[in-house]
């Protein structure tokens, strides 16, 4: 089986350039690459355009790229809970592409999938509709959506193999399934590693083919916004 | 004038057995303190879980297992976690029932704002267009009137869409009102005290009443 282990984060990132394309996954703070976003900070690099569902916040996750203005465009659906992010953003300092959220999902999954292009229901007759192709079927109208593909993507998992394959556990799994394929270089880092045939096929939710660099991370801070408990 | 509260237990009456529903922040995640124990139901969360449970304990607080609004949830038994892609293939593929949101403003023939206000807010849509474009029954939970007390009823949102000719049903602090598929707003109940022609003064848009107007029941 073919060995996908790099020793670390830092080694996983050192080809990564200014002004790359890359995808990072997650939903809010949950299930996003903390051992790549961390070693990306100590890289001279600027210039990124960063697909992720969210941006972080002001001092975790993407929000520290953004502190450090290491990034040019964000494309993402929804960027709140963000000071600086909205400081910069309102400056013209940083670009964004608010997508709706399934599109963008749909978006990256097709792009890992080989689909240039799709129609879908979500902003017609809204401002993301504006220069798209609108088609009819059967009554309704749906927007032409093209794929997105990116240099690097940047996946977390819960436990991983040596041969790249991805098992992922609760709503951490969220974007990171679909980024692994739409990255020409998939780098997937998780808590526990084990050699190949440790983990059951039949389990498997990302298959390693998708993913080129694996290793395992430490330090997981898994920082929670909202706590919220029962009374 | 109902609380915030009470919108969220008028609107549960609306929900029905057998049905997967979607729950925006806000008034909507509270609908689901008031749906009866005899129903069957399964709430989506739109990052990728169908069966959402109460809040945890503090002892199982799981930074793994959140919702929408970042909380920190529990699982139902039957429960099912998928990626952000299947998510929304089920919302948009109408496999998803019910979906219940706020919103800064309705228009009387059912298009949605509450995404974006220009120069103000640039927070992003996040699931909400893709929900309101695709369910097939859309209840908005929402104040009547903003703070400065102008209406959030309006002949045509002023603010950037979110969604055109979608909503079906609002429910305000003041009244339940149904969408007019030929436009305007069909007044179907008033809030317990609060009287038509409170109603009328606060809806900018097209205001249908017809017969007697009867008192909310929760």
């Amino acid at each position: 089986m073919i060995n996908k282990t790099v020793n670390d984060a830092r080694e996983a990132v050192s080809d990564i350039p200014s002004g790359a394309f890359l995808m990072m996954g997650g939903f809010g703070l949950s299930g996003i690459p903390e051992n790549c976003i961390t070693a990306l900070l100590e890289k001279p690099i600027n210039e990124l355009t960063i697909v992720s569902n969210n941006a972080g916040v002001d001092d975790f996750g993407i929000g520290l790229l953004l502190r450090k203005k290491m990034v040019k465009k964000m494309i993402s659906s929804y960027v709140g809970e963000n000071a600086e992010f909205e400081r910069q953003l309102l400056s013209g300092e940083l670009e964004v592409d608010l997508i709706p959220q399934g599109t963008l999902a749909e978006r990256v999954r097709a792009g890992g999938a080989g689909i240039p292009a799709f129609f879908t229901p979500a902003g017609v007759g809204t401002e993301v509709a504006e220069g798209k192709e609108v088609r009819e079927f059967d009554g309704k109208k749906y927007l032409l959506e093209s794929w997105l593909r990116a240099d690097f993507s940047l996946v977390k998992a819960w436990k991983g193999d040596t041969a790249g394959n991805l098992i992922f556990k609760g709503t951490a799994r969220n974007f990171n399934p679909m980024m692994a394929p739409a990255g020409k270089i998939c780098i997937a880092e998780v808590e526990e590693l084990v050699p190949a045939g440790e983990l059951d096929p039949n389990q498997i939710h990302t298959p390693g083919i998708y993913v080129q660099r694996i290793f395992q991370g430490k330090d997981y801070e898994k920082r929670i916004e909202q706590r919220t408990i029962s009374k | 004038m109902l609380s915030k509260e009470q919108i969220a237990q008028r609107i549960a009456k609306e929900v029905k057995n057998g049905q997967y529903i979607n729950l925006g922040i806000g008034i909507p995640t509270l609908v689901a303190n008031y749906i009866p124990d005899d129903l069957e139901i399964v709430l989506q969360s739109e990052n990728g879980l169908l069966g959402i449970g109460p809040f945890p304990k503090e002892e199982n607080i799981d930074p793994d297992l959140i919702n929408a609004g970042k909380q920190t949830i529990t699982m139902v038994k039957g429960s099912a976690l998928f990626s952000s892609a299947e998510s929304f293939a089920m919302i948009r593929g109408g496999h998803v029932h019910l979906t219940i949101l706020g919103a800064m403003e309705v228009s009387e023939n059912g298009d949605i704002a509450n995404w974006k206000i220009p120069g103000k807010m640039v927070k992003g849509m996040g699931g909400a267009m893709d929900l309101v474009a695709s369910a097939e029954n859309i209840i908005v939970a929402m104040q009547h009137v903003s703070r400065d007390g102008s209406s959030k009823l309006l002949p045509e949102c002023t603010l950037p869409i979110t969604g055109i000719r979608c909503v079906k049903k609002i429910v305000t602090d003041l009244a339940v009102l149904e969408i007019d598929p030929s436009g305007g707003f069909i007044l179907k109940e008033r809030a317990p005290g609060v009287s038509v022609e409170e109603i009328r003064d606060k809806t900018a848009g097209k205001l249908i009443i017809e017969g007697e107007i009867p008192e909310m029941t929760f």
